[in-house]
């Protein structure tokens, strides 16, 4: 295989590594093939490098796409592992249905939602994805296939949901959807000033809208210090239910230069958005508001051929606002500026992963061009905040985080490592624990 | 075309089939299903239901073997009461150098590419006719288009399975039977894993997208999918044999 077809890039295209070989699988009886370490992956949506295994084998999961059972009446999916949520939600929408939790893109597959144990904005209602997921197939490198779920191999369950791939091959699962009468939504944005006012709207909107989240303008300084616009919105009680928005799409066809993300133009673009966003009422697709990103193809091209490094935190409620603050302050100080600053208040609906990254608290995620040790060492200061606050680092989005400061994200790491497969890793682990 | 057509697929494991299928079964189509092996078969089956088709029904069958295609064509007729299109989709891709060490392997190659397939052609379109209406889809291959050192034997069976099919549809003319047959180029599905994938290459689902567009069309012709293959093999015929032969392709 050519070294193009083996370079299989994260999201965020650092770092780059190659694969030795890329193993697809089409059916799910399929037998594992015998070169370790094996990584299953997916859409390869993870923005470090715990999608990526150097010098080992990916298995690509992408053409085990298959449905297997829709209960319409009940809102219960069984599929295989590599359908998409993008695929799902052609299928589902048109029936009532929506997914129990979503993140900020359709492109990733059910089997990744549940490695990365994925959250959205209704965390504080529905918990994580994975809290979502009733049973799943995991076959092992001895070649056994174990049906877990929370009755049975419950450990190996609780171990695999946020598991990041590493205690075998998931061939299938099944999980709940909620129930909608709309493919829209009824969206308030409200315009906050500071973290304070953050948090008020959040323990405000918390009771009355399923789904919150805030950008937060995280380039300004002095007055509009953490200025933001604050989401909130409830499914519509009804309208049409056509899963797809029919809105063009765009696509950044080239990579950009590594100047157009740097501070200057963050922040010009920050101060326009924050004025030209109208507070208010709308009606909105489901498509706009869940995946806004999603509409311009490509866009990690826009942090040139260097790529992005993301840096998502969770801090306990208590110390947030002080280590929130001490965040923007690090980023402002640093004279580095991150383009897409998200904000959210995670609630306290737990999930069953032993290595699920959401807790009760509030998440920031940031991201920044990859600058090299400039950037590195920035996100070093922003990871001594969030250990400081008793917090954790968020896998799916990193690619250099300490062994140490994964070790202290994760206080049920002991618990999960008899249940990692001997023949499973990725470049993340290897990293941060082999 | 039906909104919910009744379909029969010979070969429903394939990836173009499926592809093919998920289209139609997103409108509420009903199916028979054929293909060798049963796992796959329940798995493509499910699928097809959960994904909205109104019915689907599966025969695990051989179809190099052609003495049942009667049979086989009979029931799905009977499954779906009438067929409205019936997609030929099973093959194989041989080895071309075992081909050359061993006639059987050859032979084994031409059966199940160009024989079996004619065999279900003429089982169908015999029943068509005397309905008076049907359509058969073939999955060709733009390997029939030119005879290659690196192909050949693959390339006889789709090239000499395009020649009865241009046939049929002569003989077909002025009916309402029509024939389509289909022409992939590269297409990145388990058949063709061990190949290194360039430029060239499409997804399943991208050449189903034009198979489904012919097939709500009622095309009765030949199709190059995706479309730019046409150029490419009007290209590949136009070479003289005399420099050709010094190619290795």
């Amino acid at each position: 295989m050519s070294a193009a077809a083996l370079e299989r890039l994260s999201w965020g295209r650092f770092p780059r590594q190659s694969a030795a070989r890329v193993h697809a699988l089409h059916w799910r009886d399929e037998v594992l093939p015998a070169a370790a370490p094996l990584l299953p992956r997916g859409c390869g949506s993870s923005y470090g490098d715990s999608c990526l295994n150097a010098g080992g084998t990916l298995l690509d999961t992408t053409r085990l796409d298959r449905l297997i059972a829709f209960d319409r009446t009940r809102g219960i999916l069984r599929c295989e592992a590599g359908a998409t949520f993008e695929q799902l939600l052609d299928v589902i929408v048109p029936s009532g249905w929506f997914l129990p939790v979503s993140p900020g893109t359709r492109r990733v597959t059910v089997a990744g939602a549940i490695a990365n144990d994925v959250h959205g904005k209704n965390h504080h209602r529905a918990g994580t994805f994975g809290a979502h997921v009733r049973a799943l197939e995991l076959v092992r490198s001895d070649g056994s296939r174990l049906e877990c779920s929370r009755a049975s191999h419950a450990e190996i369950f609780n171990a695999t949901i946020g598991g990041l791939g590493l205690t075998g091959l998931v061939t299938w699962a099944e999980f709940d959807l909620r129930r909608i009468a709309s493919a829209f939504l009824d969206v308030e944005t409200v315009r906050f000033h500071g973290v304070d006012e953050f948090l008020a709207l959040s323990r405000e909107s918390h009771e009355r809208f399923e789904h919150t989240v805030a950008w937060v303008d995280a380039a300004s300084r002095g007055r509009a210090f953490a200025r933001g616009l604050f989401m909130r919105a409830n499914h519509a009680e009804n309208g049409p239910l056509a899963p797809r928005s029919g809105k063009h799409r765009l696509a950044i066809p080239f990579d950009f230069p590594a100047l157009a993300l740097s501070r200057l133009p963050v922040r010009a673009f920050n101060a326009v958005h924050f004025h030209a966003t109208r507070p208010g009422s709308a009606r909105v697709h489901l498509e706009p508001f869940f995946y806004p990103l999603d509409a311009i193809g490509h866009w990690n091209r826009m942090y040139g051929r260097r790529g992005f490094v993301q840096h998502q935190c969770v801090v306990p409620m208590g110390p947030a606002p002080e280590a929130v603050r001490a965040l923007l302050d690090a980023i402002t100080a640093s004279g580095e500026a991150s383009f897409l600053s998200v904000l959210k208040v995670f609630g306290d609906r737990p999930s069953p992963g032993m290595l699920s990254f959401p807790r009760p608290g509030v998440t920031l995620a940031l991201d920044f061009p990859m600058r090299g040790e400039r950037t590195l060492a920035l996100l070093e200061r922003l990871d001594a905040i969030v250990m400081e606050a008793g917090g954790a680092i968020y896998p799916a989005k990193d690619a250099r985080m300490s062994r140490e400061t994964f070790r202290r994200s994760f206080p049920r790491l002991a618990e999960f490592l008899p249940h990692v497969d001997a023949a499973f890793s990725s470049s993340f682990w290897r990293r941060v624990h082999g | 075309m039906a909104e919910a057509p009744r379909i029969a697929i010979f070969g429903a494991t394939s990836a173009i089939a499926q592809s093919v299928a998920r289209a139609y079964a997103a409108r509420g189509a009903r199916f028979f299903l054929v293909a060798r092996d049963a796992g796959k078969l329940d798995a493509v089956h499910a699928d097809l239901l959960a994904r909205g088709a109104a019915q689907s029904r599966t025969r695990a069958a051989d179809l190099s073997r052609t003495a049942p295609h009667r049979e086989l064509v009979d029931a799905a007729a009977d499954a779906l009461a009438g067929i409205d299109v019936a997609l030929i989709a099973h093959g194989t891709l041989p080895d071309q150098a075992r081909c050359q060490q061993s006639f059987e392997e050859a032979q084994r190659a031409l059966d199940v590419n160009f024989t079996s397939a004619a065999s279900l052609v003429h089982e169908l379109v015999n029943r068509f006719e005397k309905r008076g209406q049907g359509m058969v889809v073939v999955l060709g291959s733009v390997a029939g288009d030119r005879g290659r050192q690196s192909n050949y034997v693959y390339g006889a069976a789709k090239g000499a399975l395009a020649l009865y099919l241009q046939g049929v549809r002569h003989r077909v003319h002025g009916t309402n039977v029509r024939v389509l047959t289909v022409k992939p180029g590269f297409v990145d599905t388990p058949m063709t894993a061990a190949f290194p994938k360039g430029a060239l290459w499409a997804s399943p689902e991208r050449v189903a997208r034009d198979i489904v567009r012919a097939i709500d069309a009622g095309a009765s012709r030949e199709i190059y999918v995706p479309g730019f293959w046409r150029a490419i093999m009007a290209l590949v015929r136009a070479v003289p044999e005399r420099i050709f032969v010094r190619t290795r392709l």
